[in-house]
Parts: structure tokens; C-alpha cells; sequence
């Protein structure tokens, strides 16, 4: 079996093999492999017993659920009000800089993708971004370089 | 200005730190579920989230209801721009959120209870789920049948709204149902539910704890309470504050501005922008009878100095807008699509000035018959932006 179906199946043991389960298990397959590709939205559905269709219609409704293929870490930066009032644009330029990549690409090595995203809950800390799991708030473009520094090491 | 020396009424509930929730619990789990409703009740309570349904009541009519399951959800989905609070409960606080869940459940009578933690806040989980575990160990000494799971959300603003969460706990695109019916009678899975904000929730853990009167006596009338303020943007001290509701808008900028306030964003996109000259005539606080001019907030406070344009502030919340609309409901889909290109043309010159009116008439037909609170509310932050800073808007 490969990899995908292997830890498709996994998910669904572990969550439960109802519709109630499918974010989970979205997520699930997201935090691995980075992105839903076709094949395991086809996969789920066989699993879960349901139309390929729903399984495809849920996933492209949530922003965070990505059906194309992404880095390793994705960075978003929050592009919503405080943070864009609050220097957002030059964290964006830094990154892109440093990376060379735009905005929505991703490096050619598979390692980062750059996104923004909407409010992201640390106003009173702007600007903000996410590198997968991971907050950092209160950025200028020295600390944004020295924390992708870090991670150019990883 | 008028009030040099105001002090606004700081309170301090939520974030005290007593470690005394087993306690509380005991006690709290001891007493009928009429009674703690009526506790509630005479609390005037109202939902922090920034609706304002009386909680009280809520659980009342979901105790009230005959379905074979209940269920007792906490909206931790909090995606308001200018919110912060609801992190910084579960994160300091998370034993007074889950403790009066578990009332709740006992007042409804409910086995299952959920918190649906939006993507953003994945951070929290590790931490979250130890607490939860040492709880519902607790519940289970204490012979209360209640267990508690995290359910993460993915990034998506709408499922803040009940009706669009149960549809992404059920596994579905976060569409906002029609209502009624309401959660109490048909909600998660087509059973009566409760769902509670956050900080609602705290605050029924300090009404179980001191008993109504404390709470009701804090506040004005319609407006009873504290509530704490996510304070943000142009602002010295940006933070979190648990204040007195039915503070005056002048009040709280003169404690909370930078000396160069322009406008006051209150109760986040979704909300009205107060300009300088409404100040003093704005009070903070659920909308009453007797009132005056009361904004409702879910305790977001954006405060913008007279660096900022309202052109960019407008052109910001409508991306925001027209990226989170569901896109169900054609009002919302097309609405937001449309105000945003809208102010854009009026502002390149394409369109002339009078064009605003036109899509200010738009506002009010999306504010009449989008299916949902984001559809609806749109013509808050629009109007007062557009009708206040008309010049910031065309030229």
C-alpha cells in the first residue's frame, strides 16, 4: 500500500470513519503531505464511504485545507487590518526578498510557500504571521530575517 | 475634553486566578437546574461573541427541549479582526471555560461538549488537551458523565456563526443554515445545542462563583456586567481589558488613544466606525430602550489616528469581506464583490461620487435579506465609514 492510503486509513481508524470525522481527517492528511491532492480526496471518499465530490466540495471551502502542493513550512502573513496598518508590506518584501519567491509560490527546493491569510488574532502584537503552527507577532524585517534564518537551517 | 479625570471601571473576574474550579464545581453541580438558570437569568448575562442573546435564556430553552441528545458547544472560533480575548481565556484561564460547560451540561442535561478551536489557534491544543483531561478525570470523581473534545477549524471566518459550525462539525463547507430553527431545538447533528462564547463562559464561572448581584451590579442598564476589550491599532497600550460595560466612547479613547484619534472601529469589521464627533455621544454596550446611541462589541476596539485613510481602512475589511462570504447567499457573494470594486472605481475616477449612494442602497438590500449575520452586516462598517469620510472616499 502506498503511503498516502496507508495513512489515510490510519486517520480514518483513529477518527472514526463517519462525515463527522472528515475535517479531521483533511486535516490530518494536510499537516503530512502538505496539501490534498486529488488522488487522497478520492482516497477519503473511498474510505469514508461517500461522494469523491463532497469530499473535494468541504476541503476547497477552508483556506488552511491547501488542494495544491506546498512547502515544507508555510509562512502566512496576516494581511487584515492592524497588521497591514502595522508594516505588514515590508515583512511581505523581506520575505519575498530573502526567498525569492511571490506571493502563493512556493521555493523551488519544496520548502517554503508564501501565503497571507485574514485575521490571525494578535492585533495588539501586529504584524503577525504563521509558519505552520507557529506564531510571531511584533515583526520588523530584521526579526522576520533572523526567524527565516532559523529556518533555512532546518 | 469633558472627561480629563474619568476613570473608567476597570474589572477584574475573568483572569483572576484563584485555582478554586473544583470548588465551584462541587457547589455549582449541587444546586437544580431552574435555579442556576435563574441565577443566570437575574444576570442578565448576554452573549460575549457580540450578539447578545441573553445566556440565561439560551440554556433555558435547550433544557427545555425533549431531544434524545444534547449537546454543549464552546465558540472558540474567534475570527473577528480586532479580537483576541477568547485565545488568551483558554490559554490563561481554560478551567473556568470548561467548568461552566460542565454546568451547562448538567442544567441541559448533556453527556458531549465541544470546543471548536478555529486553525489559527492549533497552538493551543497540546496545552488544551491536558487541562481537558485533568477535568474530565475531575467530572468523573465527582460522578458527572461529561466528556469534552476539541474540534479544530480550518481558516474559515463564517464558522463563527452557530449554524455554519455545526455544518463544519458535521463535516461540511461552513454554509450558514436558514433560521429557525435554532440551536436550542436543532443544532449540532439535528439536536438541541448550546453554544456559548468563550468568554461568556468565563463570565457564567464568575456569576456561579459570587452569585448574580455581583455581576449585575457592574454596568448600566441592558448592559449589565464586565466584558473584556481587545484593544488594537493606534493605541499606546494595546491589549486585553476587562472594563465596565456602558463606558462612554470619549472615556475609554481618552484612556486608550494616542492624543490624535480620528475614528474608533467598535466591534471589528463587522461593526460601526465612530468618528471623532460622535465620541461622546457613543456609548459601549447592548442596545437598550433607553440608551441613546449603544454600540454592541464582541470587544474588539480598533482605534485609527489621522495618519490613517478610511479608504484603506474600508478597502481593507471588504477583501476581508468578500474572501470569508460563504458565497451561498447571493446577497452576500455578489454584495461584497460588488462594494469593494464599487469604492474602488469611485476612488480611480471611473465611477462618479454619486455612485456611493448607489452602493449604499446595496448595503441596505444586503442588510434585508443576506441569510446570514456577515451578509448583514456589511452595511455597518460600510455606511458609517462611507458616510462619515465621504471626501477620504472620492478624492
Amino acid at each position: 500500500m502506498d503511503p498516502v492510503q496507508d495513512l489515510i486509513k490510519n486517520l480514518a481508524s483513529q477518527h472514526g470513519r463517519n462525515r463527522t470525522n472528515l475535517l479531521p481527517i483533511l486535516q490530518g492528511v494536510v499537516e503530512q503531505e502538505k496539501y490534498l491532492s486529488e488522488y487522497s480526496m478520492i482516497e477519503i471518499a473511498r474510505e469514508l464511504d461517500m461522494p469523491a465530490a463532497d469530499v473535494y466540495g468541504t476541503a476547497t471551502f477552508y483556506s488552511f485545507l491547501e488542494y495544491q502542493k506546498m512547502g515544507t513550512y508555510i509562512i502566512r502573513v496576516c494581511k487584515t487590518i492592524t497588521c497591514s496598518m502595522k508594516g505588514k508590506n515590508q515583512i511581505l518584501l523581506t520575505i519575498e526578498n530573502m526567498l525569492k519567491i511571490g506571493m502563493g509560490e512556493t521555493t523551488p527546493d519544496g520548502k517554503f510557500s508564501l501565503l497571507q491569510t485574514n485575521c490571525l488574532g494578535w492585533c495588539h502584537k501586529a504584524p503577525a504571521m504563521l509558519i505552520n503552527n507557529e506564531v510571531y507577532t511584533e515583526l520588523t524585517p530584521e526579526s522576520v530575517r533572523d526567524i527565516l534564518t532559523q529556518y533555512l537551517k532546518k | 475634553m469633558v472627561a480629563a479625570t474619568y476613570q473608567l471601571k476597570r474589572a477584574d473576574f475573568i483572569f483572576k486566578n484563584d485555582n478554586d474550579w473544583k470548588k465551584i464545581l462541587d457547589k455549582t453541580l449541587k444546586r437544580p437546574a431552574q435555579e442556576l438558570i435563574n441565577e443566570l437569568m437575574s444576570s442578565e448575562l448576554k452573549g460575549r461573541g457580540g450578539a447578545g442573546f441573553p445566556t440565561g435564556l439560551k440554556w433555558k430553552l435547550t433544557a427545555e427541549d425533549q431531544s434524545d441528545k444534547k449537546y454543549v458547544i464552546c465558540n472558540a472560533d474567534e475570527g473577528e479582526p480586532g479580537t483576541f480575548k477568547d485565545r488568551e481565556i483558554l490559554s490563561e484561564v481554560p478551567y473556568k471555560v470548561l467548568t461552566a460547560m460542565a454546568v451547562c451540561a448538567h442544567v441541559v442535561n448533556s453527556q458531549e461538549g465541544f470546543i471548536y478551536l478555529r486553525g489559527e489557534y492549533k497552538f493551543l491544543v497540546p496545552e488544551l488537551t491536558k487541562v481537558i483531561g485533568e477535568f474530565e478525570h475531575y467530572c468523573k470523581k465527582a460522578g458527572l458523565n461529561f466528556k469534552v473534545k476539541i474540534f479544530l477549524g480550518s481558516g474559515a471566518y463564517i464558522c463563527g456563526e452557530e449554524t455554519a459550525l455545526f455544518e463544519s462539525m458535521e463535516g461540511k463547507r461552513g454554509e450558514p443554515r436558514n433560521k429557525p430553527p435554532y440551536p436550542t431545538s436543532f443544532g449540532y447533528q439535528g439536536k438541541a445545542t448550546v453554544v456559548n462564547n468563550v468568554e461568556t463562559l468565563a463570565h457564567a464561572f464568575t456569576i456561579f462563583k459570587y452569585g448574580a448581584k455581583k455581576f449585575y451590579d457592574l454596568g448600566v442598564q441592558y448592559s449589565r456586567g464586565s466584558k473584556l476589550f481587545s484593544v488594537s491599532g493606534d493605541t499606546p497600550k494595546p491589549g486585553i481589558y476587562e472594563l465596565e460595560l456602558g463606558m462612554s466612547l470619549q472615556d475609554f479613547v481618552t484612556e486608550f488613544g494616542d492624543g490624535d484619534t480620528k475614528a474608533v472601529q467598535v466591534g471589528g469589521a463587522s461593526g460601526f466606525l465612530v468618528p471623532r464627533k460622535r465620541f461622546g455621544k457613543t456609548t459601549i454596550g447592548y442596545r437598550g430602550k433607553l440608551t441613546g446611541i449603544s454600540l454592541p462589541t464582541g470587544g474588539s476596539m480598533m482605534l485609527f489616528n489621522s495618519s490613517r485613510s478610511m479608504y484603506n481602512v474600508l478597502d481593507n475589511y471588504l477583501d476581508f469581506f468578500r474572501e470569508e462570504s460563504c458565497g451561498q447567499c447571493t446577497p452576500c457573494r455578489v454584495g461584497c464583490q460588488q462594494l469593494h470594486s464599487g469604492i474602488k472605481a469611485v476612488k480611480r475616477g471611473e465611477k462618479p461620487a454619486q455612485y456611493l449612494n448607489k452602493l449604499l442602497k446595496l448595503t441596505e438590500t444586503m442588510q434585508l435579506t443576506a441569510k446570514c449575520g456577515l451578509g448583514q452586516s456589511v452595511a455597518n462598517s460600510f455606511s458609517s465609514i462611507v458616510e462619515n469620510f465621504r471626501e477620504e472616499m472620492i478624492y
